[in-house]
């Protein structure tokens, strides 16, 4: 079966990481510490009501299942997330609890539980300098969270707005803008009134300004921050651009607007996205296939459009649930799916083919 | 042939197999087997039944426990047989929402009550 598309790249299966025994929903790569010699880790959260750290072996490269974080989510663990500084990890729950794990050298221990949400917690994200958690779920809510010292944790705004199940939170990786997607079909942004905790949804993407006709489930922003990339139930992958200078001189909302609409690539659910480092686009979907999509150079008169790259067919047994590049290794991927197990992969340009200009 | 593994689930409301009722008939169910792809129609006794997401998550479970795991399945109520069938059906095809509901021990007995007479 002919996967890829373009015939310059590879995605090469390093290893399957099994160990859960239920579907893995989602994935978190441990910041990249920033000194030599640090081994990857990654955490990884279950319908079996665990969450697992694995830890690459420097000697042999293999991941190992270092840690399971049990007995304490009473329910399944939807999504996880680490602090900016690798020193927490925040896990959230349909048991509607958020845990805070503090990871002591390999040894964790929950430190702190936030309540508050009704039901099913689905998102949890830590703004860019650690000093902000959002959390959202099933209540239709989306509520803000202060980091205060001693483990403690202060709500400072619990926002309505979306009409619906709220299915992934994301801070934007250098302003305090919150984006929250939904069952609701919308994108919100939520911003703070100059310092006042006065948090408030300052635009809506919805279908009547090119947004999504269907459940948004998840969305990636690139490492500038300029742009963001939605997917969603309605077969598509959209790509959203703001004025990021005007957003980061704190003159005023600079709003997104649509740039592209990727379709007729998925057809069923993309559950996950995640713009890597260096500017491509994964998707992982209910069709067990992971593509791989990057800014097309060839045609700038209409302004940016993307292409598809490669496509994986078959990349796990059923559905896949997350998609996330390495925060340490530009090439490394990891994928984890209802057949209960996580893939890391390499995706490289294949050595001695053309390149096509 | 998938019919049998769910003309015997039994309605929640009323003490008649969903085949009885006319809920599921033979047309109801399309297969792919190639591209290991389910599709099944159902039809709610009355427009506004307000079990029309438990009988869609009786199906669905049933199929999931008879079908390989490759298999996708999607569950709709036949349209124009429901006051809202785009919510129905939009919450029997959110695999999270799905996961959720089964996570309520309520429901696992009531949809465990309506699988128990077709497993026999």
């Amino acid at each position: 079966m002919k996967n890829s598309v373009d015939e310059n790249f590879e995605l090469n299966e390093v290893q399957t990481l099994e160990g859960h025994t239920d579907r893995v929903w989602s994935l978190a790569w441990k910041p990249a510490p920033g000194i030599d010699g640090v081994p990857a880790v990654l955490a990884s959260c279950s319908g079996d009501r665990t969450v697992r750290i694995w830890e690459q072996s420097p000697a042999t490269g293999c991941f190992q299942c270092k840690a399971v974080l049990e007995d304490t989510h009473t329910r399944t663990v939807r999504s996880c997330a680490w602090s900016p500084s690798g020193k927490f990890l925040a896990t959230s729950s349909f048991d509607a609890t958020t845990a805070i794990w503090e990871d002591a050298g390999g040894d964790f221990s929950c430190v702190a539980t936030l309540e508050g949400h009704e039901n099913e917690v689905k998102s949890v994200s830590w703004n860019a300098s650690g000093s902000l958690l959002a959390t959202c779920g099933r209540d239709k809510s989306v509520w803000i969270w202060e980091v205060l010292p001693h483990n403690e944790f202060e709500c400072v705004s619990v926002l309505q707005g979306h009409t619906q199940d709220v299915k992934m939170v994301q801070w934007h990786p250098s302003v305090n803008i919150l984006i929250s997607c939904s069952y609701d079909n919308s994108i919100k942004v939520w911003a703070e009134d100059g310092d006042s905790d006065d948090w408030h949804c300052v635009q809506t993407l919805n279908q009547s300004n090119s947004g999504h006709t269907s459940t948004v489930w998840a969305l990636s922003f690139n490492a500038s921050g300029d742009k963001m990339v939605t997917c969603s139930d309605d077969l598509t992958i959209k790509i959203w651009g703001c004025d990021i200078i005007r957003m980061q001189s704190g003159d005023g909302y600079a709003p997104w607007m649509h740039i592209s609409t990727l379709s007729g690539y998925h057809d069923r659910t993309i559950f996950s996205i995640h713009w890597s480092r260096e500017g491509i686009i994964c998707s992982g979907a209910a069709d067990d296939a992971i593509r791989f999509f990057t800014e097309s150079k060839d045609d700038l008169v209409d302004g940016p459009s993307y292409k598809l790259i490669y496509k994986k067919e078959k990349a796990h047994e059923m559905d896949i649930n997350a998609v996330q590049w390495s925060s340490m290794e530009n090439n490394r991927l990891a994928s984890a799916s209802d057949d209960g197990t996580i893939k890391i992969w390499e995706f490289i340009s294949a050595p001695g083919k053309k390149m096509h200009l | 042939m998938l019919l049998q593994h769910i003309r015997d689930i039994k309605d929640p409301e009323h003490p008649y197999s969903l085949e009885e009722l006319k809920v599921i008939t033979e047309d109801a169910i399309e297969v792919d087997d190639k591209r290991s792809y389910v599709r099944v129609t159902f039809t709610p006794t009355v427009e506004h039944c307000s079990m029309a997401t438990v009988i869609g998550l009786c199906l669905r479970i049933k199929l999931m426990r008879s079908l390989p795991p490759r298999y996708k399945v999607d569950i709709r109520v036949a349209p124009g047989s429901h006051a809202s069938e785009a919510s129905v059906n939009k919450q029997l095809n959110d695999k999270e929402r799905v996961a959720a509901a089964l996570e309520n021990p309520n429901l696992v007995d009531m949809v465990d009550e309506c699988l128990a007479p077709s497993l026999l």
